[in-house]
């Protein structure tokens, strides 16, 4: 017998939410609970159609355990393509606000989903792709649990298939990444638990004696989102069978404790995990070892005390008590020394393989999003300087800001990761072409350079628009007036985001193609040794 | 180096790591969020803050649903330009009722920390129905929806006790009564005096002109008109209150 434990476990979840929607006490409540009833009764059955009665050989389970890692991988370039499509559409509302669709597409409910998509359905479904394939190498041992990994990975994909339908249908709880309900965050708990489970349990079976730098990096991540997300929803619902709740902070500690999240989830999410990814890449890719082991234990430890301090600087000259501001700008420029310490050891690690920029396109994609990092976690500090902050904060700058960063540096090393991965997990000799990932780097980087430059012009101006004064003493500018002045600014936006999304794009069917076994007859990269590369240990 | 050799320690046992890990990151939270639930200059002292009356609060679940928040902030900062524009810079005081707070992170749109009284409701509901027939520039979504949506009252009390349980005083009595007050307070043919009795400074109205329904238009005016209007500060000492 095959798969009946799965099927069995999905079917139930399929009956529960029929009841919730047959016994939900609102309409959004119950049109959800259909979505995802309806979304699991498709996966029931599919998964029905798998079941296999009778004896079926034994699965081999000595190598690693590769399967779920397949899916991730080209989940992770689908959410991508989604997330970019959806910040595109977006950033048109922007400038165009016909392209608002009363009552399902208005800015207000898409914003999240794009965030989410970004953040969570593509960059989240890159950190657990990524940490399954970097601990089982790294600790030479199979995954632990069994079926567990398939659990995290498709309990995962529930969660954000519930998070995204729920911001369409306005089930939110307006905490910035961290919109979606009190029933959806139970559920990413459980799935996060089985997820830290995971990753434990197989560091405790690892044959190698040390735990390696990046799953240090990869464990922080997994623990302090726990602590994090756990904390930062705690809410009561109206009712067990609606979709609303109420926080169970108000006003200045509602708005710490947001942000102290929402500062973390990019400390965390967006910059440990990430960092993790790098500590493996970028040193298999360019054959060198990491360049500092020393750094790497300082800026580890000094990175993951140093961030968590640095949340109030997105509540500065608020009605947050001074000393609390203080606090935060000061954690938030000490920040940038551990910071730079990751990108200098990922740089550095290119010592004597430079050469490799010029013929390897995906160590030059890799170098790039260390660039960014690098660039973003100074302009960060900067950014959460009092006076500085004073007029950028509300403006444009802090987007550009998140962009160079999520697009720059998590965007970048990502597709790094997954052009190294994916020829190694299909058996492949080498990616289907070479050239491609070329495009892809140089559409990708000029997109970013547009949207980060634009952001900065619009975010300054409009700063500087608002406090404005003539020589009478009167305002210059009515509010009006700054955002029609963001009018070519967020076309332009628009023209960046199509780039990068171009170049996603093409990522996706270079990957495709690679997947179906498929080489396109090109010229080599002058240099190239990367078109030989041996197929998966 | 002694300690760096130490290090190896921890890098052969995972729960040394992960243990670590959690109570070097559980550190700058405890000392930055803890004493805010403490310290008792958080929250300034100010004479007029109420809980939300059942309308306004489910006019408030419809801004957060609908994500007004992504682009208005509900926080005018302490700098002459905003007092200006936006005026008297915003308390800790004023958010005190707020589950979650809405002091948003970007300004696409003005701050509305203060726009209540400041247009007439059917200023807003125009703005609301076709933003750029009284705003040029705008680049706002319309939500016309909102007057032809009829407002969802089943929940109504549910959604005051939940609060209560948070920590927001409404009484038993404010729970009892949560629909008549929200249905007294969009329609100005009814008694109003028990509401009245229960809120301070409520404002009473046909909010989106239309008698004959009670919608989402309703609520979402009556929330947006009281904003920022509670508190007098006439009675509000600065001084007394720096921290």
């Amino acid at each position: 017998m095959k798969n009946i434990g799965g099927t069995l476990v999905v079917g139930l979840g399929t009956f529960i939410t029929v009841l919730l929607a047959a016994f939900a006490q609102d309409s959004a409540f119950r049109l959800h609970m259909s979505v995802v009833a309806l979304v699991l009764g498709i996966a029931t059955i599919y998964m029905l159609r798998q079941v296999r009665f009778g004896p079926v050989p034994e699965e081999d389970e000595s190598g690693y355990m590769d399967g779920p890692i397949r899916v991730g991988s080209i989940l992770t370039m689908f959410w991508g393509i989604v997330g970019f499509t959806v910040g595109v559409f977006i950033a048109s509302q922007m400038a165009w606000p016909q392209l608002n669709f009363e009552p399902f597409l208005t800015f207000g409910r898409v914003r999240p989903l794009h965030t989410s998509a970004v953040v969570f359905a593509f960059g989240g479904t890159a950190l657990i792709t990524t940490s399954m394939y970097v601990v089982q190498r790294t600790s030479r041992a199979r995954l632990f649990g069994g079926s567990l990994a398939w659990f995290v990975m498709w309990g995962y994909q529930l969660f954000i298939v519930m998070a995204a339908t729920g911001y369409l249908l306005g089930i939110t709880q307006s905490r910035e990444y961290a919109e979606p309900e009190w029933y959806v965050d139970i559920w990413l708990t459980i799935v996060w638990v089985a997820y830290l489970v995971l990753f434990m349990g197989t560091l405790m079976k690892r044959k190698e004696p040390h735990i390696y730098v990046a799953n240090w990096f990869y464990l922080a991540f997994i623990v302090t989102i726990a602590m994090l997300h756990v904390v930062n929803n705690l809410a009561m619902p109206v009712s067990f069978l609606g979709s609303k709740s109420y926080s169970l902070f108000a006003g200045v500690q509602d708005a710490l404790t947001q942000w102290w999240y929402g500062h973390n989830a990019v400390g965390f999410f967006l910059t440990a995990g990430f960092l993790g990814m790098m500590y493996y890449f970028l040193p298999k890719q360019a054959e060198r070892p990491v360049y500092s082991y020393r750094l790497s234990i300082i800026h580890f430890w000094a990175l993951i005390f140093l961030y968590i301090w640095a949340g109030p600087h997105h509540l500065l000259y608020t009605a947050l008590p001074d000393w609390a501001q203080t606090l935060g700008m000061v954690f938030s420029i000490m920040l940038w020394m551990p910071s730079w310490g990751g990108m200098i050891n990922g740089l550095m690690t290119l010592s004597g393989a430079w050469d490799k920029m010029r013929s390897d396109p995906i160590i030059r994609m890799m170098v790039i999003s260390v660039a960014f990092y690098g660039m973003s976690t100074f302009e960060g500090p900067v950014m959460s300087i009092k006076a500085v902050n004073g007029l950028s904060h509300y403006t444009d700058w802090t987007i550009g800001h998140v962009h160079s960063g999520a697009l720059g540096w998590v965007g970048m090393i990502s597709f790094g990761a997954l052009y190294f991965m994916v020829p190694r997990l299909w058996n492949r000799s080498g990616l289907y072409s070479q050239r491609m990932v070329n495009w892809h780097f140089w559409l990708a980087t000029l997109g970013i350079v547009v949207y980060a430059a634009v952001m900065w012009v619009s975010g300054i101006t409009q700063g500087l628009m608002w406090r404005e004064y003539d020589s009478q003493g009167f305002l210059v500018y009515s509010f009006a007036e700054t955002v029609a002045a963001m009018k070519p600014y967020y076309v332009l936006r628009v023209l960046g985001g199509t780039l990068y999304l171009i170049g996603g794009l093409i990522m996706a069917y270079n990957l495709t193609m690679t997947i179906l076994g498929h080489k396109r007859d090109e010229r080599p990269i002058p240099g190239n040794i990367a078109a030989n590369v041996q197929p998966a240990e | 180096m002694g300690l760096i050799e130490k290090h190896g320690a921890i890098e052969r046992n995972a729960s040394f790591l992960l243990i670590g890990s959690l109570l070097v990151v559980s550190i700058g939270g405890i000392v930055e969020i803890a004493p805010l639930f403490y310290l008792e200059n958080t929250i300034e002292k100010v004479e007029g803050m109420r809980p939300y009356t059942p309308l306004e609060l489910a006019g408030r679940d419809i801004y957060i649903r609908e994500g007004c928040y992504t682009c208005h902030s509900q926080m005018i900062r302490p700098f002459r330009d905003e007092v200006e524009r936006f005026g008297q810079y915003s308390l800790a005081a004023e958010s005190m009722y707020d589950h979650p707070f809405q002091w948003g992170s970007k300004r696409t749109g003005p701050d509305l920390a203060r726009v209540g009284d400041r247009y007439s409701s059917a200023w807003h509901v125009q703005h609301l129905t076709d933003p750029r027939s009284v705003v040029p520039e705008s680049v706002m979504p319309s939500y016309g929806f909102l007057a032809r949506a009829k407002l969802d009252t089943d929940l109504t009390s549910q959604s005051l006790q939940a609060n209560a349980a948070v920590g927001v005083p409404y009484s038993e009595e404010m729970i009892d009564n949560a629909l008549a007050d929200l249905m007294a307070q969009a329609d100005p043919e009814l008694d109003a005096s028990g509401l009245e009795s229960r809120y301070n400074n409520v404002r009473i109205e046909d909010y989106d002109g239309n008698p004959r329904e009670l919608t989402e238009m309703d609520a979402l005016v009556a929330y947006l008109q009281m904003l920022g209007t509670l508190v007098d500060f006439s009675t509000y000492e600065p001084e007394a209150n720096y921290r």
